[in-house]
Parts: C-alpha cells; sequence; structure tokens
C-alpha cells in the first residue's frame, strides 16, 4: 500500500525475470556502485601516501649530477612543480578514463607497463587456486569422513602446510627438483603463446609453492564445514527417508559445507596476488611483483599508482565471483 | 560460540601448553641473545664460509663464515618484534572498533562495513611497497600499516561476537536490572569476544611474521650485515647449489614459530568445539541445550549413591538380555502386526564401561495402528525411535533386542540392516520442520530425490509424484511449493513438506518425532487432523514420540509411556489416560495445566527425572512417587499385566487401578 | 476499565515497528496499538500465536525495544522513552524472568555474582546483597551451596528458579514473564508456575505473563488478552476466555488446543472442523481492515476494510470484532 513507485517498478521488472537472475543481476549492479567510490578511495590514499615519500623521482631519472634548471625542467614537464590539489584532479580526473599516466622512466602508459605483466602474476594465482581448492577439497571431505586416525593426519599435515613460508618452499622444491633431480626449470617463465609445453613446465614448481598453504586451509576448512553439515539435522531426516549415503555425503553435505569455503577461497585468491609477488623473485617470473618492487624504489608513481588501481579492480572482481557463487550455493542469500 | 571458560579447558591441553613453550623459549631467547647466543653474529670468517653443522658451529657458517645459530638468535628479535607488533596494532584498533561498533550497531556499524571493506579490498602488498618507500627500510612502519590492514579483520570477528553475546538473554537480563554499560561491556561481553580473537591473533601472527620474512627477504627488511630470518633465507636460496644444508635451520626457525603459534590456535579452537560435542547429550529431543545441563549436573550435584548404584546398573541389562533370549525364544519368528520390538537396550560409552540409556523396551504396532510413545525428557523415548529407524548416533550402539518389521527381522544392533527399510517401508518425519530440510535444495529436488534413487523413477516421473504429494498434504499451490526453498515456507507448510518427504515411497509405517512441538496451536490442529487423514487414505501404521498428552488423546490409538529408559505403562490410549495404572503417569496427568483448577496450586510430581547413571535400583521412579514403598527398590520391577492388553512397570499396579 | 488511576502499569497504543534487513523491503509492524493495564498484585495473561507480537509487548516495557508510538506509564511515570537513568530506577520495581533458562543466564559467573548484579545495580552495600541472596536462594527451593556454583550444572527447571530468584532480588512491584515455562518438561512446568504463584502471593507482585498456551494462563492469570497480528483481539477474565471466549480468534484458538482426555479430544475435534475455516497457513493478507479477517469464519465484507477497535463486550470483557461492535 505504502510502497514507493520506484520500489513498485524494481518489483513489476524482477517478477518478468527468473529469481536467480533478478538476484544475480541485483547484486552485480550493487557491487558495482560500491567499487567506485572504494575505488576512489584506495587510489587518494595512495596518491597522497607516495607523495609523502623522501627522495625525488627526478634525482632518481637523471641522476645526482645533473644542474639545478635541469631538475626544474624536468619537474615542469612531468608536472610535478604543480600544486598537489592540482595535480591531485588531474589525477582524478585521468582515473575518470581509467588513465593514471605515463610511466616516468619508459614514458610508455603505466596502465600498459602493468597490463603487460599481468599474464603471469594471473596465471600465478589462478593456477595456485585450482590446486589448493581441488587439493584442498578433496582431503577436507576425506578428513571428515575418517574422522579418527587419517582425519586427523590431514588435518596435521594441513596445519604444517600453512607453517611453511611459500618462498623458503620455493627454494626447497627448487633445490628437490631443479637442483637434485634436475626435473623441472629453476626459475625463468615461458608465455604459453611460445611453447605450451614450457609453459606448463615452467609454471609447476612455482603454482605448487604458492598453492600449498592455501590448500592447507581450504582442506581445514572443508573439514570442518563438513563435519558440521554432516551433524545437522536435516541430514538425519534424509537418511531416514531413505537419501542414499553417497548422496547425503556428495550432495547434501557438501553444497552445504562449501558456502564457507567459498569465502574463504575468496579470501585466500586476494591474499595469494601479495604473496605472488614475493613468489614471483623466487622463480625470477616477469609478474607484476618484479615491476612493484622496481617502481617503488624508483619512485614511479604513475606504475604503482597502475598496479594499485589493478590489483583492486581485481580483488573487487574476485568478491564480485564469490558473491555470485555464494548466492547461487545458499538461497537464504537475499540482498540487503 | 567460544568462550573464556572452554578458552581455558584449551590452555590446559599438552599441545597448547608445548606451543606455548615453544614460542615463549624463541621470545626469552632473543631477548637475551647478548648472553645466549654462541657467537657475536657479524663475527666473519672468511676461511670457513657455507659449513655444515660442527662443533663449532652448531648449525653451520653463512656465506661469510658467520654463525648461523648466533644470527638466527639475533633474528629473532627483529621477526618476533614485527609479528608482535603487528598484531598488537590489528587487535587494539580492530577489537575496540569492533565491540563498539557491535554493541553500539546503528549507523556506526555502516561505517564500520564500508571502513572494514575498504581495508579488506586494499592490495596488501602495494600498501607495504609503499610504506617502505616512504619511510625506508624501516620494518616497524610497514608492520603498523599491515596491522592497520589486518585490524578489519578482528573488527569483523569481534563485531560478529560482540552482537551474539549482544543478542544473549543474559545480556537483555543485565539491561533491565539497570546494569552500567561498562559493565555490561566488560563483565557479559567482552569475555566472549576475547576467545575468538586469541584464536584468530595466534594465526595472524604467523601471517604476519611470514610477510616480514617475505618483505626481508627480497631484500626491504633492515640492511645487512643485520641479521633478519628473511634474508638469511635469500642469502641460502643464493648459495642453494654450493650448501643446501644453509636452507634448513634458515627455513626450519620460521616454519617451527609458525607451527607453534597455528597449532596453538588449532588446539583451543578444537577444545572449544569439542568441549561443546562432549557436553552435548546423547540422548537426542526438544532442547538439546537443557540435556546438557542434566548431564553435567548429574556428575556435579549428584550424590556419591549415584556412584554406588552404577555398578548395578551396569549388570542389570546382562540379566535384562537373559530373560529377553528366553522370551524370543519362545515365541520365535514375526508376530501379527506389522512391527514388533522386544527387549530393546541402547547403550552408550561412558567412563565406566557401556551405560544404557533404554532398557527393556517392547512393543507391538498393529497394521494400520497408531502408537503413541509418551515421555519427558530424558525418558530414552527419541532414542528409542532412532533405534526403530536403525539411526542412534554414534557413540551410541543397540546392545539387545530383537526387531520385526513387516515379516522380516531387522538386526537392530546393525544399522545397515535397516538400509532396505528406510524411506521406502519406514518414512520419517522430524521435529523441527525448518532445519529437518535441507535449506540449499528446493523442495521438489528434495522430495524427488528417493524416488529417484530408490523408486528407479525418471525425473520426469518424479516430479509429477512430487506434485502429487504436495497436493495429498494440503499445499495450496503445488507447482510453486515445489520450486521454493524451505526457508520460503512457513512453519505448518515446511511440515507439510517435510510429511511429503516420508511419503515419497508409500511406507507402510510412518515416524514421527514430536511432528507439532514446534508449530502453532492452530497450525498444530491442522497437521495432527493431516496425520490422520493420511493414516486412513494410505492405510500407513504411525508412531508418533511426543511429550503431550493432547497429542496422544487426538492422534493414537495406543500408548507406551516411557520413563528414565524405560517402558513403565502400556496400553489403549484411552484407558491409560482415564485410568492410569502407574503412579508417574497419573501425576504427569494431574499436574497438566488443562485439568487444574484456575488460580490454584497445580500438583506436582518434585524432583526431576534422574539420568543414565544414576538409576537406582528398583522401580526408576521411586524418588519423586508419592506412594513408594520399601518393596520400591528391590530388584528390577517386571512390567505387570494390568488387564488383558494392559501393562504396567509398578508393584502397586492393582491397587492402583482398583482406587 | 477505569481504574486508571490505580493501574501499576499502563500501555496506551503501543505500536512497534522494525525496520527490515534492506533498505527497499518495507517495515514490519510487530504492536499495532496495544494498550492495556496491569493493577498492583495482578496478573495479566498475554497469549498469542508465534509472530503475534506478544514477546515485543513484554519487551517494549522492559526498554530493550522501542516504541514507535503510544505511552507507557509504570507507577505513574512515562518510561516510552526512558534513558538509561530512568531505567535503572525503573529497575528497582520491574524485573523479569525470560523463557530460556539457558541464554538467560551468563555461564561465566557464578550464581552469586548473577543473583548480585540487580544488586549492584541498585547500590546495595555487600552485606545486605549478601545476605539477601541467601533468603532469595531458599526462597526459589535451592540448595544454600548454590550460590558458588555456576549455570551449567544445574538442570533447567533450577535455572528458571535461579533466574526468578534474579527477577526477585530487588523486591520489585511487577515482573514480567516472558513464556517462563514454555522450554520445560510437564512435571517441572508444574513446579515453576506453582512457584511463581507462591511467590506473587508471597510479595504482592503484579505479573504481566506472556505465553502461547492459554491453559497455563488461565491456571496463573487473573485477566488474559488474546493477540494476533500485533493487535489484542480480545481481554477479559482469564477463566471466561479460556471457557467462553467471544472472538472467532479467541474461539479458534481454544477450540484447536488439545486435552488430554481421548473423548472429549475427539469431540473438540468434530466440534472444531465444523467451523468453517481457512487453513491456519494461510498468512494474513495485508489489509487495512481486521488482522484476522483471512481467516475468520465469521468474516464480513466490512471485516476486510474496517479494523475493529476494542469494544466491551459483556461486562469485564473487550472484543475487537465488528459482530460485537454492533451490539452495542
Amino acid at each position: 500500500m505504502t510502497s514507493l513507485p520506484y520500489a513498485r517498478i524494481r518489483r513489476r521488472l524482477e517478477l518478468s525475470l527468473p529469481k536467480g537472475v533478478v538476484t544475480v543481476g541485483r547484486l552485480l549492479a550493487r557491487r558495482v556502485l560500491l567499487a567506485v567510490p572504494l575505488i576512489w578511495a584506495i587510489m587518494t590514499l595512495t596518491f597522497f601516501l607516495l607523495r609523502l615519500a623522501p627522495g625525488d623521482p627526478v634525482v632518481q631519472i637523471l641522476g645526482d649530477r645533473a644542474t639545478g634548471p635541469q631538475y626544474d625542467q624536468l619537474r615542469h614537464q612531468l608536472g610535478l612543480d604543480r600544486p598537489m590539489l592540482q595535480q591531485y584532479l588531474e589525477f582524478i580526473g585521468n582515473l575518470a578514463h581509467g588513465e593514471v599516466g605515463k610511466s616516468l622512466f619508459s614514458s610508455r602508459s603505466a596502465t600498459a607497463v602493468v597490463l603487460d605483466r599481468m599474464p603471469a602474476t594471473l596465471s600465478l594465482a589462478i593456477g595456485a587456486t585450482i590446486l589448493s581448492v581441488l587439493g584442498g577439497i578433496a582431503a577436507g571431505v576425506y578428513a571428515a569422513l575418517r574422522k579418527r586416525a587419517d582425519g586427523s593426519a590431514v588435518q596435521v599435515a594441513a596445519i604444517v602446510g600453512q607453517s611453511v613460508p611459500d618462498f623458503w618452499l620455493g627454494l626447497v622444491l627448487i633445490g628437490l627438483f631443479a637442483v637434485h633431480w634436475n626435473w623441472l626449470p629453476a626459475n625463468g617463465f615461458v608465455p604459453f603463446t611460445e611453447s605450451l609445453n614450457g609453459w606448463a613446465l615452467s609454471m609447476v614448481l612455482p603454482v605448487v609453492t604458492l598453492g600449498l598453504a592455501a590448500m592447507g586451509s581450504v582442506a581445514r576448512m572443508t573439514r570442518a564445514a563438513m563435519i558440521s553439515a554432516l551433524d545437522r539435522e536435516f541430514i538425519r531426516t534424509l537418511r531416514a527417508n531413505g537419501v542414499s549415503n553417497r548422496s547425503i555425503v556428495f550432495r547434501h553435505a557438501l553444497k552445504n559445507a562449501a558456502i564457507p569455503v567459498t569465502t574463504l577461497i575468496g579470501v585466500r585468491f586476494i591474499g595469494m596476488l601479495s604473496s605472488a609477488v614475493i613468489v614471483e623473485q623466487v622463480f625470477a617470473l616477469p609478474g607484476v611483483g618484479t615491476l612493484a618492487i622496481d617502481s617503488a624504489s624508483n619512485h614511479d608513481y604513475p606504475v604503482m599508482q597502475a598496479l594499485v588501481l589493478y590489483l583492486t579492480v581485481v580483488v573487487v572482481a574476485v568478491n564480485v565471483i564469490v558473491d555470485v557463487v555464494y548466492s547461487w550455493l545458499n538461497p537464504k542469500v537475499r540482498l540487503a | 560460540m567460544i568462550t573464556w571458560k572452554r578458552l581455558t579447558v584449551g590452555l590446559r591441553r599438552p599441545m597448547a601448553v608445548a606451543c606455548l613453550l615453544v614460542l615463549g623459549t624463541l621470545v626469552i631467547a632473543a631477548v637475551l641473545a647478548k648472553w645466549i647466543a654462541p657467537d657475536d653474529p657479524y663475527q666473519q670468517d672468511l676461511s670457513n664460509v657455507l659449513s655444515g653443522p660442527s662443533a663449532a658451529h652448531w648449525l653451520g657458517t653463512d656465506e661469510l663464515g658467520r654463525d648461523i645459530l648466533s644470527r638466527l638468535i639475533y633474528g629473532a628479535r627483529l621477526s618476533l618484534f614485527a609479528g608482535l607488533l603487528c598484531i598488537a596494532v590489528a587487535v587494539l584498533l580492530g577489537v575496540t572498533a569492533g565491540v563498539l561498533a557491535g554493541f553500539f550497531a546503528g549507523r556506526v556499524m555502516i561505517l564500520f562495513d564500508r571502513v572494514t571493506d575498504l581495508l579488506l579490498a586494499t592490495p596488501v602488498i602495494m600498501i607495504l611497497l609503499t610504506v617502505l618507500a616512504v619511510f625506508g627500510p624501516n620494518m616497524n612502519a610497514a608492520m603498523i600499516a599491515l596491522g592497520v590492514m589486518l585490524s578489519a579483520d578482528f573488527m569483523r570477528l569481534s563485531r560478529g561476537s560482540t552482537l551474539e553475546a549482544r543478542s544473549a538473554l543474559y545480556v537483555d537480563a543485565a539491561q533491565v536490572f539497570g546494569l552500567s554499560r561498562t559493565r555490561i561491556l566488560l563483565r557479559h561481553i567482552v569475555p566472549n569476544v576475547l576467545g575468538p580473537v586469541i584464536v584468530r591473533a595466534s594465526t595472524l601472527f604467523g601471517a604476519a611474521l611470514f610477510i616480514e620474512a617475505g618483505l626481508s627477504f627480497i631484500g626491504l627488511g633492515a640492511r645487512p650485515p643485520t641479521p633478519t630470518w628473511g634474508s638469511m633465507v635469500a642469502a641460502a636460496g643464493n648459495a642453494i647449489y654450493k650448501q643446501p644444508w644453509y636452507l634448513v635451520p634458515t627455513g626450519g626457525i620460521i616454519v617451527l614459530t609458525v607451527l607453534a603459534s597455528n597449532l596453538f590456535g588449532d588446539t583451543l579452537l578444537d577444545a572449544t568445539v569439542d568441549g561443546a560435542a562432549r557436553a552435548r547429550p546423547r540422548r537426542w529431543s526438544r532442547l538439546k541445550k537443557q540435556r546438557q545441563a542434566t548431564v553435567v549436573s548429574a556428575t556435579a550435584v549428584k550424590t556419591p549413591a549415584g556412584n554406588a548404584k552404577s555398578d548395578e546398573t551396569l549388570r542389570a541389562p546382562a540379566a535384562v538380555f537373559e530373560r529377553d533370549a528366553r522370551q524370543a525364544g519362545e515365541g520365535e519368528g514375526p508376530k501379527t502386526g506389522l512391527l514388533s520390538v522386544s527387549g530393546l537396550e541402547v547403550s552408550f560409552p561412558s567412563a565406566d564401561g557401556w551405560r544404557p540409556v533404554v532398557t527393556d523396551v517392547g512393543f507391538e504396532v498393529p497394521h494400520r495402528g497408531s502408537l503413541g510413545i509418551v515421555g519427558e525428557s530424558g525418558s530414552g523415548k527419541t532414542i528409542t525411535m532412532l533405534a526403530l529407524l536403525g539411526l542412534v548416533p554414534s557413540p551410541g550402539k543397540v546392545t539387545a533386542g530383537k526387531i520385526f518389521f513387516n515379516g522380516r527381522e531387522l538386526d537392530p544392533s546393525r544399522p545397515s540392516s535397516f538400509n532396505v527399510v528406510r524411506g521406502s517401508e519406514i518414512g520419517f518425519v522430524a521435529q523441527e520442520p525448518m532445519v529437518s530440510l535441507d535449506p540449499v535444495f528446493t523442495v521438489g529436488a528434495q522430495l524427488a530425490e528417493p524416488m529417484r534413487h530408490r523408486g528407479r523413477m525418471s525425473s520426469r516421473a518424479a516430479h509429477g509424484r512430487v506434485l502429487e504429494l504436495l497436493d495429498l498434504v494440503g499445499m495450496p499451490d503445488p507447482r510453486r511449493a515445489a520450486a521454493s526453498y524451505p526457508h520460503e515456507l512457513s512453519g505448518g507448510m515446511a511440515q507439510r513438506v517435510a510429511i511429503a518427504l516420508a511419503l515419497g515411497l508409500e511406507p507402510k509405517l510412518l515416524v514421527a518425532d514430536e511432528p507439532t512441538t514446534a508449530l502453532d496451536v492452530t497450525v498444530q490442529a491442522d497437521i495432527l487432523d493431516l496425520f490422520r487423514s493420511l493414516q486412513e487414505q494410505l492405510s500407513m501404521s504411525m508412531v508418533i514420540v511426543t511429550h503431550d498428552f493432547g497429542v496422544l488423546a487426538d492422534s493414537c490409538d495406543s500408548a507406551l509411556v516411557m520413563y528414565a529408559g524405560e517402558v513403565v505403562e502400556q496400553g489403549p490410549v484411552d484407558e491409560v489416560l482415564s485410568a492410569p495404572a502407574m503412579p508417574y503417569t497419573a501425576g504427569l496427568l494431574r499436574s497438566n495445566p488443562y485439568s487444574a483448577v484456575a488460580l490454584g496450586r497445580l500438583p506436582v510430581i518434585t524432583g526431576s527425572v534422574p539420568d543414565p547413571g544414576a538409576w537406582p535400583s528398583g522401580c526408576r521412579f521411586q524418588a519423586r512417587c508419592a506412594v513408594a514403598t520399601p518393596e520400591c527398590a528391590e530388584g528390577s520391577i517386571p512390567l505387570t499385566t494390568v488387564t488383558s492388553h494392559r501393562r504396567a512397570r509398578c508393584v502397586r499396579v492393582t491397587e492402583a487401578v482398583r482406587s | 476499565m477505569n481504574e486508571t488511576k490505580k493501574a501499576l502499569l499502563e500501555v496506551r497504543d503501543l505500536s512497534v515497528v522494525f525496520a527490515s534487513a534492506g533498505r527497499w523491503r518495507k517495515p514490519v509492524t510487530a504492536v499495532n496499538g496495544v494498550s492495556f493495564e496491569i493493577a498492583r498484585g495482578e496478573t495479566l495473561g498475554i497469549v498469542g500465536e508465534s509472530g503475534s507480537g506478544k514477546s515485543t509487548i513484554a519487551r517494549a516495557v522492559l526498554g530493550l525495544v522501542r516504541p514507535s508510538a503510544g505511552q507507557m506509564l509504570f507507577e505513574g511515570q512515562d518510561i516510552t522513552y526512558a534513558g538509561h537513568r530512568q531505567r535503572r530506577k525503573v529497575a528497582a520495581d520491574l524485573s523479569v524472568v525470560f523463557q530460556d533458562p539457558y541464554s538467560s543466564l551468563n555461564p561465566a559467573l557464578s550464581i552469586g555474582t548473577i543473583l548480585a548484579e540487580p544488586l549492584i545495580a541498585q547500590k546495595v552495600n555487600r552485606d545486605t546483597a549478601r545476605e539477601r541472596i541467601g533468603k532469595l536462594i531458599a526462597d526459589v527451593g535451592l540448595p544454600p551451596d548454590s550460590i558458588h556454583r555456576f549455570p551449567r550444572q544445574f538442570s533447567g527447571g533450577q535455572r528458571q528458579r535461579i533466574a526468578i530468584a534474579r527477577a526477585l532480588a530487588v523486591e520489585p512491584s511487577l515482573i514480567i514473564c516472558d513464556e517462563p515455562v514454555s522450554a520445560l518438561d510437564l512435571s517441572i512446568q508444574a513446579q515453576i508456575v506453582n512457584l511463581l504463584a507462591d511467590i506473587r502471593d508471597e510479595f504482592g507482585l503484579a505479573m504481566l505473563f506472556v505465553a502461547h498456551d492459554l491453559s497455563i494462563v488461565r491456571h496463573v492469570a487473573h485477566r488474559t488478552a488474546v493477540v494476533f497480528h500485533g493487535s489484542v483481539m480480545e481481554v477479559g477474565p482469564a477463566e471466561q476466555i479460556y471457557g467462553n471466549p467471544l472472538h472467532p480468534y479467541s474461539v479458534a484458538l481454544s477450540a484447536a488446543a488439545l486435552v488430554p482426555d481421548p473423548k472429549l479430544q475427539r469431540e473438540r475435534r468434530r466440534a472444531r472442523s465444523g467451523l468453517s475455516r481457512t487453513p491456519a497457513q494461510q498468512t494474513p493478507t495485508a489489509t487495512t481492515g481486521c488482522p484476522f479477517w483471512s481467516r475468520c469464519p465469521e468474516r464480513m465484507s466490512k471485516c476486510e476494510t474496517v479494523r475493529p477497535t476494542l469494544v466491551r463486550a459483556t461486562n469485564e470483557t473487550s472484543v475487537a470484532c465488528h459482530l460485537y461492535g454492533e451490539k452495542v
């Protein structure tokens, strides 16, 4: 009776679409709307943080032997002599067009520089995620079904796996598989456009290195979630009414258990983006990691800003995917 | 919820103690490095670089011939301090903000949501690199920044537990009684928040240590020659071809530290989860929490006399078993009814062996008959019902008894022997419809499943049958109901769906566990009507487990009254309710407010149901019975025949019925 | 109901509206214009099904939910939007027993501390408090050493005794009992009901007794109010509402109650099926009229659009139904 016109229109619109589509559509719209201020806030934060840094990029570029006027000229050229607020407004203006300026060193667009490096990092993080999801869920389900000795063995292995620093694990794997047995390349990246086989071989160790810890935590979460799902009331009702054990475990319990596991996988993926920076160093992969470290030490602001922008976009995208999967798994999720 | 109490229990576990010892040793070694370290960590010896372990250098030497052990001990100072600093910042910021946001709720919550969203979406590594660029190689600044970002995690966590604690009725009570907000926060809320925070902090300490070591590893930590764990791993990596051993102690120390803190958190968490599971009683019925208390109180409050008697209860089942073996020997083979149970005993492991919780239960359900099993919590009615389905919850098991169903014998001690009848010949309706349906599948999908797999129907046929069933149980719009999820239905509707699930394969027996307890009065009446009409239409038999004599009177034709794990009275409902033969049944009926005089006192049975460990010898009701005689304590009381089809377990049966 | 001057608690046109989760959803009206009063020493029962708003009424009186409209007077002072300080004063005379004796006692505190808290809030000195707690424990029939124990060491019935002792600690004039026995077994339920009746008579307390069951309320209360979807449908003497209800909803509620007498129950069942009715599951549609309209066997066209107000039907009973509105 009292519903506002837009609410009524919205409801009518939704009635003409299947329920799931509406949910997902609304979810996406909401997420994108929220992402805009989020990206703005993070970019602003890093903009001012970077400007606070001691050390002058101009000195970095020209070296410390140039004369005063030369410095000033370059500073003017790069727009670094204008008031901070003006620089900021310009920056935001560019950002609205998806640009963050040119790299101070290569004079290429900073976003292009970053985009060049994304494939290696993303294939590393995605590969590690796939490994941790497949391995972790399988181990977790197994551990949940065998509560006693086997189950706790998996549990202990998972905790140990989580306690191994990835950069060290990478070195140990290199030591064993590359140095000792010489089965796999120690480092280097072969783009898959060059050789699919070479690419796969070059990714094995980095992916295992990055994925192992996440696999441990996925296994533990899966085990806990499976045990609590199997303990729920409806399991008994279904069993009592003739649903087979296999379906109880792999259909009902697993789908319920997948709900918290999905959230964890999203969190782990985001964490892997950070760990990847370090793992890339171990295997000398040309990902965003090296770029990030170099641009940080060179004060190449535009490239750092572009890195922040891309990583934030990836984080937002992952969160959207997690939300979509989540709402598919859990029909109770209605948008707030 | 991880309460403070349960956490302290976890702290006493050997594993937790061991972890704390490891971490404590590391901290002490770091603090006392000057006196403990065997060598000067900066003392180079280029004649002895990259040596393996030796008497002079227990863990070998590094690329400049420095003692690795000493460098690790000095390195611990930086690494442990960095981890602690980060966690301290995160906990202080996050917990304060989270608790306040949870306690004061309202608009503040929205603000906190936005801030946590922001912090969680920020690319951690980029911020750290920026901070390191801004402040130079200053790990403390980076760790404070990391702490700020991790505080989002503690904010969510502590806000969640604050909200949970805040919704507890004892917080409402504290508010009603006018306690100050400070006291409510400190006494009632914060203790509930600390548990989860400590568990999480111990995990995130490891994560912070990883990041610190990682940054040092890529050369952004303290400048050489200052020893850090991360830079030592990096050096070991460079020497991987020459001295692989170097990797072992440098990584090992990180693994050891992080493992100790992870295991510590895990042990605490485990202790709290186990604590909850252990406290969970072996019996299943209305209020799980209720029994949780009774079980504990039995061990804590009961007098030593209870212990003295436990021997006797342990011996008793054997006797019962013998007697039943004899009985079974007499009347071999299935009896006339659809279901026949005799000498059923269910036991759970206890400190002193298998302890029976249900003993010597026997009854029959004729074709198209309906039996009501009635009793209070702790009577064993639910366990008896689960035994009928072969679903006695682990670690319990059926330790004696025979079950004949529809002309075949089911071995109650072997749950798998029930697989053939569950669903197809026996259907089950649980107490709470909302939790007895799988929340993530549609009603249609759940109903169709047994038909497709057990009934081997095609998916189309199953769907058609689902709609028929939903119509049969009185759902107004079967098509819409099939497409909805359980949470979209009202309680009464969900119970109709649960009934449809039980009827899927046209069972001959429907077992219902308190099927209307969770429902409103008017809905309850409708559901009972539905049961009755379904029973007629499908000519089924029914077993209804209930605590409510009203349900018994309404829907059953014979009654089985249970008390403290045994049958105390059985017979036709009309007779049992109009002239109870056992003082317990009579007392319960009298204390029903329906029959009492308004504003007068209700006649009561004093005391409460004894727990399995505390059953007295003889009549288990004797302590609460107004007409008990010394005779009642002598040996086990058999079920006595009252009239041709009524039996009661009471030495004064005949008197009771006469009066 | 003209003895308003003497009323201990007076509630006028109380409404509680909850903003539902989600900005675009309609707020939920849990309580819709409820009025009642309780005299000193009187017990008023409030009966309703789940979602009827009966507990929300109790929580509003206790200051745990904020009323959106209406007025509440306790001992003559307006407590509708009482702040923390005023609530603390009110707490000296108003206390509570909740339904769930598990969640209502903090598991981490000893019984002694739990019982001391209301006294601490009232700044009672230590010695007086200790003495008082000892007496309370005895009053509710618990062993004296209980004060050193923790809630988990007690059964449901015993915990409810502790909750009652806590409610008595400040010597209140009114206790709000929110379904105090619904979670208990039948034999324990009777013990607790008797205990409540005893303390009420001994201390001359007034009570607001919320329940979902007419028979228990009849046993405890002097008067009963039947609520449905946030509104009072009928209020009058407990015995009359139990035995001879007037409002069609009270009739339905009473007819649906089960009695432990098979012959009588069979008759009642027959009588109930004689009432023409739509299934109880049907959720009431939004309406400007009577909330019970869609389920009412005696509905008239007027019922859908015009909301009936409480009117005198007999000397002591008021009913919100057009059937009775016309008679007067």
